[in-house]
Parts: structure tokens; C-alpha cells; sequence
């Protein structure tokens, strides 16, 4: 886990009488331990390409292999498993489950997998530590500004330790300060934790931070270069609040 | 707490007034059904006492087949000292010996079929409260030759207190029976069939007219309540040790009909009862459809966070769990303090105490609150909306997490 493998995806939408084009043969490697992005136009496919790595939506054609394992092939109990134990999430409007505190929130999943309560108090406590929320542990998301209710986002992705991290977007709604803090905290997480990153962004900030950069457009991948992320990404603005 | 009872906890209270409104529903519900089933079964109780009150008593001692044959050759020998005997047996019980027979009576311009009974005027009281409906004249003394008689049987025989009225039949050796009475009192039940037929004379005069020696018919017993006619049943097998050809009837098997009345007021009582507990399913379903309705997205970034559907299902029935267990807590407190007032206070509607009096029945019914009266309907409601949440957590194994998350 986590070398990811797609060959010849293909996915169609219904929209009306039309049929769009979601993704139109799809081929590409994912080595374990990658910082990479997508990015392009509204509409090029980043998004669906990221739900079909993340098994959140099956291709019509193609094959997806995931560590050696063809996830696009696994019934919806097994893609649930997998998306549990293996791949973390953040998406672009934070989703977390506004009755639940920042802690609980970052808990629940981990309860779902089958933790003791001891042992996830501590690592909701060290997740959020790390994510810069000490002492906000006990708030709802309604209580908190939009860049920690990321971060608890982020929490919630990583604090059952997955290979895979697929975000979607996960600056869209964030300043300037608070945008750089959440790269360099999934910099530093692919650094010392060998964690993998696919990130789907239009953001510049987000693409220095890649190592390897994917442009999509109408389903295809039209480039897909390494780069190096850029001198100015992980250092700190001059401004910004969180 | 566990987070996710916590999380089905506070989704109930996302918005208050719905999930209130709801829950008033079930408590109003719970608190009406926990009335209906104790007046319900109260008036049971009091449908069962007066009944067996009025004639038959909860127990009988009598000769193996005559409760259905009603022969007068199937006789209690030694019945007066027998009821002695019953009377040690179930100490506090009243008991009382009779004998039946059939007579043509005749006044002087009329003739009818009777069925005399021979009772002991002192005891009879406290196994019937037929002595106690008497409508003109009084009850026997226990001399020879008295009789009463019911209400319609006089008018039939256009009799009066004063007058005579002559008794033909045959005796238990099979010989001519034949007796002038003279009609002491005149009792008005309120049952037509009772006050058609009904004639008593003292048990004593009977046993001389039709040749009955020292037999009788049945032992009547009235207990204190009903819950005592199992014990008593068992207390009285001594009784039978020596006499394989005497029985013990309980009231249910004397009164077969007034069991089989019961059950089918229960059951239509109980249709009533499930259109009030389907509205509050609905109810129930309304609400619940609702809240899985508006958190289609939460659900759907659940489910891509690795969640499964069942799990999902489990919040919800979880949820529906929390919400009826209010309303069951509610309304059996509500419905708890209500019965408690009316099992103190008693229970009346208008016409009810004169139509009660009219027959020497109580004039109220103090509704009793058992764990049945306060468990059944409250219950039933929980199941009903248990069940109600089914539909709305199998909504969920249809969502697609990206579909769902798009959901506004």
C-alpha cells in the first residue's frame, strides 16, 4: 500500500439527454509515499478521478489497482473497509458532523474501526495537538473559523494513520495563513510519515507543494511532470489568520 | 458516553420542536392507552365480580356432569355440613349449600316452569347479591313454605307478596314433589332471563319437598377477589379425597361466555388501540424519513469516510430507540399518575352511577394499575415506532457517497 495503478479509466455522467465526459481513458502510477496534484479547469476530471482512487465511485471501464488489489472489482462492503482503514479523506467543505465536538469528531472514526476508547483519546488528543487545535478539543464546528474546521477535517483523515490521504480542493475555503499551515502539515506528514498525498486543486499555494503535478482537461490527462516543490512553499506568510 | 450515542442523542435534538412534537404524540398516546387498558380492565374486573356475584359465585362443589346436565339425581350428599367443611377449608371465604330443581308453578291464573332453588337464607348474601334486589317484600327467613321470586316471574304468574303459588315437580327418588308456597318478596336483577325463572326457597323445605334427604346441588363460594380461585381450587382437593364423583367448577368453567365476552371486547378494543398506534408510527415515520432526508450529505460523507451502510441504519434505529424511550418514559409517568388518581378516586361517566345502583353494583370503577395496565399499550407504541424507523434506515443502503455528498 499505497502504489496506485489505473489503466484506460472511463466514467460518463448523465446529464439530461447528454452524456458528459468524466473521465476518457485514464492510465496512470501512483508510486507510495508521492506528493502529487491534480489539477485543471473545473469539469477536467480531478474530482472524479479522485473518487474513483478513493473507491467513492466505480469506473465504467478500466481497472483500478490499489497496493496490487483491484479495487474497482470489490463489493460496496469491501470499498467501505477499504476507504475506513486505508484512505483518508478531506474534502473541500470540511463535512464534519456538526453535533459532535472537534475530539469526537476525529473519534468517531476511529470508533467505527474498532478502537478502544483509551486509545483513541490519545491519539485524538496528539492528532489535534499536531494539527495546531490544543485546547479547542471540546468544540463544535459551528464554534470554530473555517481553516480549524479543516484541520479537524485533516484530523479526522489521518488520525487512523492511512497510507493514502486523497483531498479534494482542501484550500478552496481557507485563507492565505491557514492554507499554508494545512500544506506543510500534509508536507510534513508525507515527509516523516511517508504518507501519500493526491491532492485535486486549482490553487498555485497547494501545486508548489506537489512533486509531481497532473493537468487534466475534458477526462484526460493532457501532462504529468515531476517538479520540485518550490522554494517558498512551507515557509510561513507575512500575514493571515487561522 | 459512546460517541455514537452521543451522536444519536444530539441528532434528536437538531430540531427541538419536531422531535418534542413527537414525542408528545407518543406521551399522549402512552398516557390515553395507559387510561383506556385500566378502565378497560378494571371494568373487566368488575364485569367478572358483579357476575359471578350475582348467582354463580367464583367456585362451585357439585356432582361430576351437572353443571351441564343439571339432573337432580346428581346430588352433593351431606351439602350443610359440606359448606361447613368448605368454610374451614378457605377461612374469611363466603360459602353457601343449594339445591335445584325443576317445578311447574302455578298461581291462581297462570302456570309456569321455574327452577326452584333451595338456599340457606343466612348464607346466600354472601355468595349472590340477588337477596340484596329486592324490590318489594323481603327475603326468606328460613321458615317453610316462603318463597321469592323474580320480578318477571311474578307478573307472568300475577303474583304478589301474600300470595300462594303451588309447586308441582318430581323428587330426586323420582317421586311426586308437590308444595304451596307463599311469596314473600319479589327480586328484580335486571337480567331477564334470571327474573323470568328465578324462585328461592329455604334449603331446608326444599330438600323436604323433593325428597332430597340430606343432598344438595352445589356449594357456592365467593371469594374475595379473583386472584385467590387458583389456591382456593387447591385448597379444597381434601374435599374431594373421599367423593371421586364431586367436582370443583371455577368461574370459568361455570361461565364459559362471560371469558369469551372479555376476549372479544379485547379484541375490538385493541382495534382501536392499533389506529392510535399507527397514527403515532406515522408520526414517528414522518419525523424520522424527515431527519434522514435533510442529513443525506452528512450520511454520505459517512459513508465515504468508510462507514457502512448498516452501521448508518443502526443511528438511525438508535435515534428512533432514544425517541421512543422518551415517550415510553413520559407517558408511563404521566399515564402512571393518572391511573394512580383513578385507582384512588375512582372512575365515573354520566348514567353510570344510577344505571350501577339500579343493579347493586358499585358506583364507580377504581381502575386498578397493574404492570399490565402500565406496560402494555407504552410498549406497543415503542415496537409500533421502532418499526416505523425501518423505512427510513433502509433508505440508506440505496445512497452513493459522491451522489449524497452533492445533496444540498
Amino acid at each position: 500500500m499505497s502504489s496506485i495503478v489505473c489503466q484506460d479509466l472511463c466514467k460518463t455522467f448523465a446529464q439530461g439527454e447528454e452524456r458528459i465526459t468524466g473521465l476518457d481513458r485514464v492510465s496512470l502510477s501512483i508510486d507510495a509515499g508521492e506528493l502529487l496534484c491534480l489539477s485543471g479547469p473545473s469539469g477536467s476530471g480531478k474530482t472524479t478521478l479522485l473518487n474513483a482512487l478513493g473507491g467513492l465511485d466505480t469506473p465504467d471501464s478500466g481497472s483500478i489497482s490499489l497496493a496490487g488489489r483491484r479495487i474497482d472489482q470489490l463489493s460496496r462492503g469491501a470499498l467501505a473497509d477499504l476507504r475506513l482503514r486505508e484512505i483518508g479523506f478531506v474534502f473541500q467543505a470540511y463535512n464534519l458532523i456538526p453535533v459532535l465536538s472537534a475530539r469526537e469528531n476525529v473519534e468517531f472514526v476511529m470508533q467505527v474501526q474498532g478502537i478502544p476508547a483509551g486509545a483513541r483519546h490519545q491519539r485524538a488528543a496528539a492528532v489535534l495537538a499536531e494539527v495546531g487545535l490544543a485546547g479547542l478539543e471540546d468544540r463544535r464546528p459551528a464554534d470554530m473559523s473555517g481553516g480549524q474546521q479543516q484541520r479537524v477535517a485533516v484530523a479526522r483523515a489521518i488520525a487512523s494513520e492511512p497510507r493514502l490521504v486523497l483531498a479534494d480542493e482542501p484550500t478552496a475555503n481557507l485563507d492565505s495563513h491557514s492554507a499554508t499551515q494545512l500544506m506543510d502539515l500534509f508536507q510534513a506528514l508525507n515527509r516523516d510519515r511517508g504518507v501519500t498525498f493526491v491532492l485535486a486543486t486549482h490553487d498555485p499555494r497547494v501545486m508548489a507543494y506537489a512533486r509531481r503535478l497532473i493537468r487534466m482537461e475534458d477526462g484526460r490527462v493532457i501532462e504529468d511532470v515531476a517538479q520540485q516543490p518550490s522554494p517558498s512553499a512551507g515557509r510561513p506568510p507575512a500575514g493571515g489568520a487561522g | 458516553m459512546n460517541i455514537t450515542w452521543r451522536l444519536a442523542w444530539r441528532n434528536l435534538w437538531r430540531r427541538r420542536r419536531r422531535t418534542w412534537l413527537t414525542v408528545g404524540a407518543m406521551v399522549f398516546c402512552n398516557t390515553l392507552l395507559i387510561f383506556l387498558i385500566s378502565v378497560q380492565l378494571g371494568s373487566y374486573q368488575m364485569m367478572i365480580d358483579n357476575s359471578l356475584g350475582a348467582f354463580s359465585g367464583h367456585l362451585q362443589l357439585q356432582h361430576e356432569g351437572f353443571d351441564e346436565d343439571q339432573r337432580i339425581r346428581q346430588s352433593v350428599p351431606a351439602v350443610t355440613e359440606r359448606a361447613l367443611q368448605v368454610e374451614a377449608l378457605l377461612a374469611g371465604e363466603a360459602v353457601a349449600a343449594r339445591g335445584v330443581a325443576y317445578a311447574l308453578a302455578s298461581s291462581e291464573e297462570r302456570s309456569f316452569g321455574i327452577q326452584v332453588t333451595g338456599v340457606q337464607p343466612a348464607r346466600e348474601p354472601g355468595v349472590s347479591t340477588l337477596p340484596g334486589l329486592l324490590r318489594e317484600g323481603r327475603y326468606l327467613s328460613g321458615a317453610d313454605g316462603e318463597i321469592v321470586v323474580g320480578a318477571l316471574l311474578a307478573r307472568n304468574l300475577r303474583v304478589g307478596p301474600g300470595d300462594e303459588i303451588t309447586m308441582l315437580g318430581s323428587g330426586r327418588d323420582g317421586s311426586f314433589a308437590a308444595a304451596i308456597a307463599t311469596v314473600v318478596g319479589i327480586i328484580e336483577s335486571g337480567i331477564p332471563e334470571l327474573d323470568r325463572a328465578l324462585a328461592q326457597v329455604s334449603l331446608p323445605w326444599f330438600q323436604a319437598v323433593f325428597n332430597m334427604g340430606d343432598h344438595g346441588h352445589s356449594l357456592v363460594v365467593r371469594l374475595r377477589n379473583l386472584e385467590r380461585v387458583p389456591a382456593a381450587v387447591v385448597a379444597l382437593q381434601p374435599l374431594l379425597a373421599g367423593a371421586p364423583e364431586l367436582v370443583v367448577l371455577d368461574w370459568d368453567q361455570l361461565q364459559p361466555g362471560l371469558r369469551q365476552a372479555i376476549r372479544s371486547d379485547m379484541v375490538s378494543a385493541w382495534v382501536m388501540y392499533g389506529v392510535l398506534i399507527l397514527l403515532v408510527a406515522f408520526s414517528v415515520l414522518n419525523t424520522q424519513l424527515m431527519s434522514v432526508l435533510e442529513r443525506t450529505r452528512e450520511f454520505g460523507v459517512m459513508l465515504a469516510l468508510g462507514v457502512s451502510p448498516g452501521r448508518l441504519a443502526r443511528l438511525v434505529g438508535l435515534e428512533t430507540a432514544l425517541l421512543a424511550a422518551l415517550g415510553l418514559a413520559l407517558g408511563v409517568a404521566a399515564g402512571g399518575l393518572l391511573g394512580w388518581y383513578l385507582q384512588q378516586a375512582g372512575f365515573t361517566f354520566p348514567g353510570m352511577e344510577e344505571m350501577n345502583a339500579r343493579f347493586n353494583l358499585p358506583e364507580r370503577i377504581y381502575p386498578p394499575v397493574t404492570l399490565a395496565s402500565l406496560l402494555w399499550g407504552p410498549l406497543t407504541v415503542f415496537l409500533g415506532a421502532l418499526l416505523a424507523a425501518v423505512y427510513p434506515a433502509l433508505r440508506l443502503f440505496g445512497l452513493q457517497p459522491v451522489s449524497a455528498m452533492r445533496a444540498g
